[in-house]
């Protein structure tokens, strides 16, 4: 049993969460929140690049460092904490993993060292309107070399260079990949609870476009690339829930009312349990997602679902209670309580919100149980 | 990261396994249900102790000096999960060689090691632990049962409740108060019983699940020698947190009907496609997982010789919860008749409602949800305690409900 990351990766993670803190202070988040013209920090995203973060899962031959997801995990962790206002997670998480899993030899060795230097900012494209991405309704559509059609929002899909998109072709869908920055294209920058990540409109307009895999294999696809990238954004979820615990913790000791600290007072303390149980059960769901992505097993279905889960009800937890342990000052915009609001909020939604991944996860179950 | 055993690990396991398969019959699928009263199930438990006390499988991790094999957590940890596959009726013993008998070990005399370890450890004898009292539960350190010292004995008098076993065990560790003039801490004193003494009386508790496998304990006028003492006069405490920190292990473990259990009792029920139903039995399983998932990250700490971290203090308030939650749900989704509760016609042997009655009573037993969130928060987290209005009262001059 070695239920845990290796000495190597936990060094790695130390490593980040110095980088982050003297390079992502809550000034920094605060320089895109506080700035209607900034969607992303790009002395910050210039220094991760530098870093060689974006290749940390990426092989050598692509120019990657050729670690592993694992790795790729410890890091999200830490630019959750640090709630980095960076298009990470499109690039790193969605756009180069839906890569490596479904592109041609051409497409990765044109992409994929662009994609590690930065060159390339990926996201993806596959929202259109209120309520769950479904394969079989969508409205956007690829004709087999271009595409055509609104996507709403796409996280950083105002400051991306390149998109993957989920469309209709023929009677079914398929993925392909759009430079944002070619014919065809136009878009504009959305407003979001989550200002300090960037969120395009895109419009297709007869688009040049490549496709990702086999005519058809859309819906399949789709469904691979948010297991992986649910079990990465459930870490960034799992370190902003502990950052949200840490504060909420180190005010409950600080405060005084009534003449003592607050978190002497029980109905504090068990909140904070309460927390704490929570974070616990995200942690050992998300190792649990890390191993079954890193070893690409059967499991990785229901182990994604479960990360996801029990990471977006940590964060939603932790999040607003931070806040309500903070009592008026939490309500401020002066004080960091809202930045986690905002972000766990996003982290929750995008790519599924929870009802979607129960389903999920059900029929993962059901179809492991008929099995 | 893996789940693969160390060479050593393995080759523990077969070992272990080995020998179970030798002597028992496995469980099954069903859980069994434990029954420890009824003398031939009593046979077959102290049968069983006595031939892994011999076989070097009881108590694991006690030196070989007492009997033990003088292996590692990490192998009890596997001996524990090979022995759970089996029908093995360990029930008796847990408390004894869990918590009361590391406590005499702790704190007894050479005599007392001589004297009682050995009997304990191959099932000859059982020990119960003499703790609660009626007014003395979360807050144990309120005991009032009186121990008055008189010549080189203790006279002791009072009552105490909840206690494990006491109808079948031998001896017991108890809890008592020497001092009332001292603060209520201070004036506490450990000793050991003798618990088929006339001056000991055992009425079996008739609980709210309809069960009787706890007992009140009465005491009138019992005669202890001052030898028969734990600890030093007024130390009492010191030793009963020695116990205490055992009881969460001894305790914890997985009860009774969980999300495969009822998902296959929906499938039956054909409400598997009920939209609220799907969406708990999600939560359901991300919560199981998380538990399960925690105990293996406890058992990697243990594996590589560390301490495991505070995280292997969240699984009672989440089982005893979970269990709650799963037997409601179960007992609705048959309407009108979910409240019938006969094992012999109803679906799953009434595992459900069996469980539902059971479930209150794990919310509160070994440290209620309240105390331990008190716990996570005030060692964990590092929280305030709470301000005692009892600190520095003595005992007799406290307010009493």
């Amino acid at each position: 049993m070695n239920f845990d990351f290796s000495e190597d990766q936990k060094f790695l993670g130390n490593e980040a969460r110095k980088f982050l803190e003297a390079e992502c202070s809550s000034a920094v988040v605060r320089e895109v929140l506080d700035d209607d013209t900034k969607s992303h920090h790009s002395g910050l995203w210039a220094k991760i690049v530098e870093m060689g973060w974006l290749g940390t899962a990426v092989p050598e031959q692509y120019g990657g460092l050729g670690l592993g997801t694992l790795e790729l995990c410890v890091l999200a962790e830490e630019i959750g904490r640090a709630l980095a206002p960076v298009p990470f997670s499109s690039s790193a998480y969605f756009f180069t993993e839906a890569l490596k899993l479904a592109g041609s030899s051409d497409l990765k060795s044109d992409l994929l060292p662009q994609l590690v230097t930065g060159d390339v900012i990926g996201c993806y494209a596959a929202s259109e309107g209120p309520g769950p991405v479904a394969a079989n309704t969508l409205k956007t559509e690829f004709n087999g070399s271009n595409v055509s059609g609104t996507k709403i929002p796409v996280t950083d899909g105002d400051i991306a260079s390149h998109a993957v998109v989920l469309a209709k072709e023929g009677s079914s869908s398929s993925l392909v990949v759009v430079d944002l920055n070619g014919p065809g294209v136009s878009r504009v920058p959305v407003k979001t609870l989550e200002p300090t990540r960037g969120h395009g409109k895109i419009v297709f307009d007869a688009a040049p476009a490549t496709r990702l895999g086999n005519a058809g294999s859309g819906a399949i696809l789709h469904d691979d690339i948010m297991n992986r990238a649910a079990v990465l954004l459930a870490f960034e979820q799992l370190g902003g829930a502990s950052r949200c615990l840490e504060m909420a913790n180190a005010y409950a000791k600080e405060r005084y009312a009534f003449g003592k600290p607050i978190g002497g007072n029980q109905a504090i303390k068990h909140k904070l349990a309460d927390m704490y149980v929570k974070n616990e059960v995200a942690r050992s769901n998300c190792y649990y997602g890390a191993w079954a992505l890193s070893t690409d097993v059967a499991e990785l279905p229901e182990a994604a679902a479960a990360a996801r889960l029990a990471a977006s009800d940590a964060y939603w937890y932790a999040s607003k209670e931070n806040i309500q342990t903070h009592g008026g000052m939490g309500f401020t915009w002066e004080v960091d309580c809202h930045l986690f609001y905002r972000r766990a909020k996003l982290l929750a939604v995008q790519a599924g919100a929870p009802p979607v991944w129960r389903e999920k996860l059900v029929r993962a179950l059901e179809q492991k149980n008929a099995a | 990261m893996d789940f693969n055993d160390t060479t050593d690990e393995a080759d523990f396991r077969a070992e272990a396994r080995a020998f179970l398969e030798q002597h028992l019959e496995p469980k099954g699928d069903k859980p069994l249900r434990q029954r420890i009263s009824g003398q031939e199930f009593m046979a077959r438990a102290k049968d069983w102790q006595s031939l892994k006390a011999k076989s070097g499988y009881a108590q694991i991790t006690w030196p070989k000096e007492i009997g033990g094999r003088g292996g590692t957590p990490m192998q009890q940890v596997i001996w524990n999960q090979e022995e759970a596959q089996f029908d093995a009726p360990t029930g008796p013993f847990t408390i004894g060689l869990g918590m009361c008998v590391p406590t005499v070990i702790a704190f007894g005399s050479e005599v007392h090691k001589q004297r009682y370890v050995s009997p304990a450890l191959t099932g000859e004898e059982i020990w119960c632990q003499l703790f609660s009292e009626p007014a003395a539960g979360s807050d144990v350190a309120g005991v009032k049962t009186r121990a008055v010292k008189d010549g080189d004995e203790w006279v002791i008098n009072g009552q105490k409740v909840w206690t494990t076993g006491a109808h079948f065990s031998d001896y017991g560790i108890l809890l008592t108060r020497t001092d009332p003039k001292a603060v209520k801490h201070k004036g506490l004193t450990m000793f050991i019983v003798d618990m088929k003494d006339p001056a000991v009386q055992v009425r079996p508790i008739h609980q709210a699940s309809g069960g009787r496998e706890f007992n009140e304990v009465y005491f009138t006028d019992l005669r202890v020698p001052d030898s028969d003492r734990l600890g030093e006069v007024g130390q009492g405490w010191k030793v009963a947190i020695v116990t205490l920190m055992n009881e969460r292990l001894a305790v914890g473990g997985s009860p009774g009907p969980d999300w495969a259990e009822i998902m296959e009792y929906a499938k039956q029920q054909g409400t598997m496609g009920d939209a609220a139903f799907r969406a708990k039995l999600a939560d359901w399983y991300v919560a199981a997982q998380g538990y399960k998932l925690t105990k293996f990250r406890t058992q990697t700490a243990l594996s590589k010789g560390q301490t495991p971290g505070p995280e292997s203090s969240i699984g009672k308030i989440i089982t005893a919860n979970h269990l709650q939650d799963i037997c409601n749900s179960a007992i609705e989704m048959q309407d009108h008749y979910g409240i019938m509760s006969d094992t012999e016609t109803m679906p799953a042997d009434a595992l459900f409602q069996q469980s539902f009655m059971w479930a209150p009573g794990l919310r509160i037993a070994g440290g209620t949800d309240e105390i331990l969130k008190n716990i996570i928060a005030e060692r964990v987290l590092g929280l305030p305690g709470d301000i005692r209005v009892d600190k520095d009262v003595p005992f007799d001059e406290l307010k009493q409900g």
